[in-house]
């Protein structure tokens, strides 16, 4: 190490070097490892030291939230973060190191399959540890994942495809109202439907039906848009995408039979957390495939130049319409399980401000990159979430802080990288 | 046929908002190939801004120091608030867009709606929730012209953005800067080059704007005196389609798309129940676009998303 600059910095960059160093041969399974650990110790002792530590309950979001409504509490609640989450996941991570490597090479050897069901299981067994804690952080995460999805599939068409569409909102309604009206038509005695068809028991087994079918929905209305985009690109298309979510906002509102302005409500909760993180995971698989598949090919050819593209024999036609209906299905389908989470759409929610959200997302995490969907979303909503104390100025901060990811990394802060499940989970050995 | 009249005295007024609003975006667009998406929010703090300065002159000339009388409060409050606009114009594309003149288009896209955010939430949090309403400068007069009412503010609201709009027309036609304006929405890279200083002229293009978004944001305020916060976001979107309508970057197109929209809004309004207002009036835009891909006046050229 070069010690040119000040003895401090020097210092500094060593400490971080040497932490990086340290923790470099922990693979992705030692992490979950430590996770799995740190959600644990959380669930044992969370509620005594967040009681020691003079907090009023355990911290909901990392502490975030009660620093902000409390500076005073900093100190112990960045002393119940450090002990719960920073120290059991950085000891637990770098004790597994050597066998999470000799696991993860083997099980890599052994089944591919295996060795990704496993990382999944180990995840979701985090994810439901930490959610159990409170109503809150499940509401918030069953959000987030649906999210993710949300935002994913918006990546296809304005990162991929580099069209600049607008409405998402638009397939989020219809398959919200779609998948709404069947568990509600079907499964529940509803003021609005009538009795129920058949049997409640059946409701969560043909439930994937109802999201389905919501995704077809959207799909097919995607058709309205995709098909005026053969002619046209750009601000066009974002006016005529624009006037399509006008449209559907406008349908719902008018459509009694689904409860006009006044909307839905009474949804069964079927889309609970392992539903959602099930969707979420396929989600993400199908459309990592999707987009590096030569259908994903043809879409960068297209976004880059298309005249070219159709030259070199991409069929643009059917690129664009299987790129927007395969988006808006993933969004019907994210709109089906937000209208069963929240429990309750009404058209308005479905409008200009959940657009602005949407975009905000896609175009924070990064265009062109599936790892830029995930953090995007992730970011945007525990950061909406962590400064709720803020109360109206939250609304000052995220912007601006969009502002300037937009001035200092305009393509987003994770754009343009490819999703390699295996590069992921390998085991990062070194070299002997 | 009253009926009939009635209704398009009301789109005259109506699409006046819309026209004056789309001109901002057309301008913006004709120098910087993008569209300023904080525009509805500037329509917004412009209306409060006359708002604030129609109150502080009303209160001054209740005051007994100087007794002024509405009209000349009224033409006070459009210039002051034209100018005062026209600086959170400026600050916007300070702000917002000249940092990202070499980024993607959609980047510039965000930070617009990112500003637009903080424009709202700003003035909540000067302001405070509740509604505020427009002082009624001028007392109202009806005239009833063979069962036609129209009302003297209608008739000043639809005269007063007709002559702006003229104003406009003359400076993009008759002046140096205008003739720089038309240049380089000619050609945005070789004209700089030509010794046209492009930053100014965004600057101008934003001033320009902001100041005709004033105007129609204080004309609102007397047609319609309650102000919100978010009045501008739909708004601004509905003006955004107008101005693409017209054909990007066309200003005439602009003019005559938003007087179109507020037409094709009325008229709907009309005839079907007021609520499937947007679900015919958008299906009706989607459908002139489905023919006419680049508007009315503009070129069958599509420029696409550049990443």
């Amino acid at each position: 190490m070069e010690a040119t600059g000040s003895p401090q910095i020097a210092a500094k960059i060593g400490i971080r070097n040497r932490l990086r160093e340290f923790f470099s041969d922990v693979p992705i399974l030692g992490w979950l490892a430590g996770a799995v650990a740190a959600v644990l110790l959380e669930q044992l002792i969370g509620l005594r030291l967040a009681w020691l530590l003079g907090l009023p309950k355990i911290p909901v979001l990392f502490g975030f939230t009660i620093i902000l409504k409390k500076p005073v509490l900093m100190p112990s609640a960045m002393v119940y973060v450090l002990l719960i989450y920073a120290l059991p996941l950085g000891i637990v991570a770098r004790l597994c190191a050597a066998p999470a490597n000799r696991l993860a090479g083997k099980l890599i050897d052994v089944s591919m399959p295996g060795a990704v069901l496993l990382h999944l299981l180990l995840l979701y067994a985090v994810l439901h540890i930490w959610a159990s804690i409170s109503d809150y952080r499940y509401l918030t995460l069953n959000l987030t994942l649906i999210f993710v999805i949300v935002t994913l599939s918006l990546n296809v068409i304005n990162g991929y495809m580099g069209d600049f569409s607008c409405s998402h909102p638009g397939f989020i309604a219809l398959g919200a109202y779609t998948s709404s009206v069947f568990s509600l038509g079907l499964f529940a005695n509803d003021t609005m439907f009538g009795e129920a068809l058949l049997p409640a028991v059946l409701g969560p087994f043909l439930f994937p039906i109802g999201l389905v079918l919501g995704g077809f929905v959207a799909a097919l209305g995607a058709l309205v848009v995709a098909i005026p985009s053969f002619r046209t690109r750009g601000d066009y298309l974002a006016i005529i995408s624009l006037a399509f979510m006008f449209i559907v906002k406008s349908l719902f509102e008018n459509l009694e039979f689904v409860g006009g302005p006044r909307g839905l409500a009474g949804q069964p909760n079927w889309a609970n957390l392992p539903t959602v993180f099930i969707w979420t995971v396929v989600c993400i698989w199908v459309i990592n495939n999707f987009v590096r598949s030569t259908i994903g090919k043809a879409l960068n050819a297209v976004r880059d130049e298309e005249t070219a593209a159709n030259a070199m024999t991409v069929n643009t036609r059917r690129t664009k319409i299987l790129a927007f209906m395969f988006a808006a299905f993933w969004a019907g389908v994210a709109g089906g399980l937000f209208a069963h989470v929240i429990r309750y759409v009404n058209p308005a929610m479905f409008g200009i401000q959940q657009l602005a959200e949407v975009l905000a997302m896609v175009y924070f995490g990064g265009l062109n990159s599936v790892y830029g969907s995930i953090v995007g979303a992730l970011s945007l909503n525990l950061l909406s979430e962590m400064l709720r104390p803020l109360e109206l100025f939250k609304w000052i901060v995220i912007p601006l802080l969009l502002i300037l990811v937009m001035i200092f990394r305009p393509t987003g802060l994770i754009a343009f990288k490819e999703f390699n499940v295996k590069k992921v989970i390998q085991p990062k050995r070194k070299e002997v | 046929m009253a009926f009939l009249l009635q209704n398009l005295v009301n789109a005259l007024q109506w699409g006046s908002f819309y026209a004056l609003i789309a001109l901002g975006y057309a301008m913006v667009y004709s120098i910087l190939m993008l569209f300023n998406f904080a525009h509805g929010d500037i329509f917004m703090t412009g209306a409060y801004i006359g708002f604030g300065v129609a109150t502080s002159l009303v209160a001054l000339s209740s005051l007994g120091a100087v007794a002024l009388p509405g009209w000349l409060i009224l033409v006070l409050t459009i210039l002051v608030s034209m100018f005062i606009t026209s600086f959170v114009g400026i600050t916007v594309e300070r702000v917002g867009y000249r940092p990202l003149r070499e980024a993607p288009r959609a980047s510039a896209a965000i930070t617009g709606l990112m500003i637009g955010i903080i424009l709202e939430t700003g003035n909540l949090a000067l302001l405070g929730a509740q509604r505020v309403s427009f002082p009624s400068l001028i007392e109202t007069v009806t005239y009833n012209a063979g069962g036609v009412y129209i009302t003297n503010k209608k008739i000043m609201i639809v005269a007063i953005s007709l002559m702006f709009m003229l104003a406009l027309h003359l400076f993009i036609r008759k002046t140096r800067w205008g003739m720089a304006m038309r240049a380089m929405s000619f050609d945005y890279i070789v004209v700089p080059l030509m010794g046209v200083p492009l930053n100014r002229m965004a600057s101008m293009t934003f001033a320009l704007g902001s100041a005709l978004a004033a105007v129609a944001g204080i004309l609102f305020g007397m047609a319609y005196p309650v102000l919100d916060p978010y009045m501008g976001i739909l708004f601004g979107w509905k003006a955004f389609v107008a101005a693409i309508l017209g054909g990007r970057g066309s200003i005439m197109g602009a003019c005559l798309a938003g007087f179109l929209l507020g037409f094709i809004e009325i008229f709907v309004a009309m005839i079907f129940p007021s609520t499937l207002r947007d679900f015919i009036a958008y299906s009706i835009v989607l459908l002139i676009l489905v023919f006419r891909p680049h508007g009315f006046f503009g070129e069958p050229y599509s420029a696409k998303l550049r990443l």
